[in-house]
C-alpha cells in the first residue's frame, strides 16, 4: 500500500496490484463443455517445475506453463485461445471488486475473532477474565452448545470479497493498476479483480 | 523500497526541492489555503518536532506556541498544498523526536540555536 496526492491536495491511500497479462489458455463453450468460460493464466513458472499434462495444455495456447490458472464464467467478450488480456479493460474512475484471501491470524480468542468485548469488569469477583468469552448457553435447556456458537479458533486465511474499490490509476506499460484503498492478503499475494 | 511503489511515485509525485532540515530546526512552511473560493498561501512558523516516514508518504510535524497554546501541524514532504519551507534557524538538539517539548511551557521549552 501506499498514497498519492490528488492535485487539489487530497491523499488517497491505495494498492498498486499487478494485472496481467493473462493468456487465454483454454476457452470453453456451451456446445461443447455446457457452459462458455474463459480459462486465464497468470504468471509463468519454470518447464521443470510442471507435468507434461500442464506443457501439454499450455501448448495449445503457444504459451509457457502458467503458475496460475482461473476460470471466468460468461467473460464479458469474445476472446481467442492464446490472446493476451491487460489492464486496458478498466478504466479510470472505475469501481471493481477484489477477491483475495486474508492473512492468517493463528489461534486467536473471542475478542479478536469475533469482537466481544470480554467480561467488561475488573472487580466483582472477577480475576483474570478481561477476554474471557462469557456463558455459552444455558444448563439443563438445551443441556447442549448450539451450533455455530462463537468460540476462539483459527482467524485469517479465509477467502474475502471487497466491493466498490475506485480505479485511482491505471498504468498500461507496467501493467499496474492502482485501486483506492487495501486489499485482503499479504504483499505479493494473489488477488481476483471483477467489474 | 518496493519496486512498483517507487515507479508509482515516479510517474504521479512531483519533485519538490526544500532546504536541508531537521528536528529542532526553526522554519516557516508556506502552504495554499482555500478561503471563500479563492487560493492564498499562508505561513506557518515553528520548531520540527519530528520527521517521518520514508519516499513519497513521508511528514514532518511542525510545533508552534500561538496564544499561549501549543499548536502541532503536519505537513507531508510531496503535497502539493506545500508551497515551500524556509530554513529560519538552525537547532541544537540530542533527540530526533522532540516529544519532550510537549510537557514544557516557557523558557524550558526553548531549543538552543546552533553557532555555525
Amino acid at each position: 500500500m501506499t498514497s498519492i496526492f490528488t492535485p487539489d491536495g487530497k491523499q488517497t491511500a491505495c494498492t498498486i496490484i499487478e494485472a496481467g497479462p493473462c493468456v487465454v489458455t483454454q476457452v470453453k463453450t456451451k456446445d461443447a463443455d455446457g457452459y462458455s468460460a474463459l480459462q486465464l493464466g497468470f504468471g509463468d513458472k519454470k518447464e521443470k517445475h510442471s507435468t507434461k499434462a500442464e506443457i501439454n495444455h499450455f501448448s495449445k495456447s503457444q504459451s509457457a506453463p502458467k503458475s496460475f490458472v482461473k476460470e471466468f464464467r460468461d467473460y464479458f467478450e469474445d476472446k481467442n485461445l492464446g490472446e493476451t488480456i491487460t489492464v486496458d479493460i478498466f478504466a479510470e474512475g472505475e469501481k471493481v471488486d477484489v477477491v483475495g484471501t486474508t492473512k492468517g491470524k493463528g489461534f486467536q480468542g473471542v475478542v479478536k475473532r469475533h469482537g466481544f468485548h470480554g467480561v467488561g469488569e475488573q472487580s466483582h469477583g472477577q480475576h483474570d477474565r478481561q477476554r474471557a468469552p462469557g456463558s455459552i448457553g444455558g444448563s439443563s435447556y438445551p443441556s447442549r452448545v448450539f451450533k455455530g456458537m462463537r468460540m476462539a479458533g483459527r482467524m485469517g486465511n479465509d477467502r474475502v470479497k471487497l466491493k466498490g474499490l475506485k480505479v485511482v490509476k491505471i498504468f498500461s506499460d507496467k501493467n499496474y493498476i492502482l485501486v483506492s484503498g487495501s486489499v485482503p492478503g499479504h504483499n505479493g499475494s494473489i488477488v481476483l479483480i471483477q467489474k | 523500497m518496493n519496486a512498483a511503489v517507487q515507479f508509482v511515485h515516479e510517474q504521479l509525485t512531483a519533485k519538490k526541492v526544500y532546504p536541508k532540515f531537521k528536528s529542532g530546526d526553526n522554519v516557516t512552511v508556506n502552504y495554499k489555503i482555500v478561503e471563500g473560493g479563492k487560493e492564498r498561501i499562508q505561513g506557518f512558523r515553528g520548531d520540527v518536532v519530528k520527521i517521518q516516514g520514508t519516499g513519497a508518504t513521508a511528514t514532518f510535524t511542525v510545533r508552534k506556541i500561538s496564544d499561549g497554546i501549543g499548536v502541532e501541524r503536519v505537513f507531508p514532504f510531496f503535497s502539493p498544498n506545500v508551497e515551500s519551507v524556509v530554513l529560519n534557524k538552525v537547532g541544537k538538539v540530542r533527540r530526533a523526536k522532540l516529544y519532550y517539548l510537549r510537557e514544557r511551557s516557557g523558557k524550558s521549552a526553548r531549543i538552543k540555536e546552533k553557532r555555525m
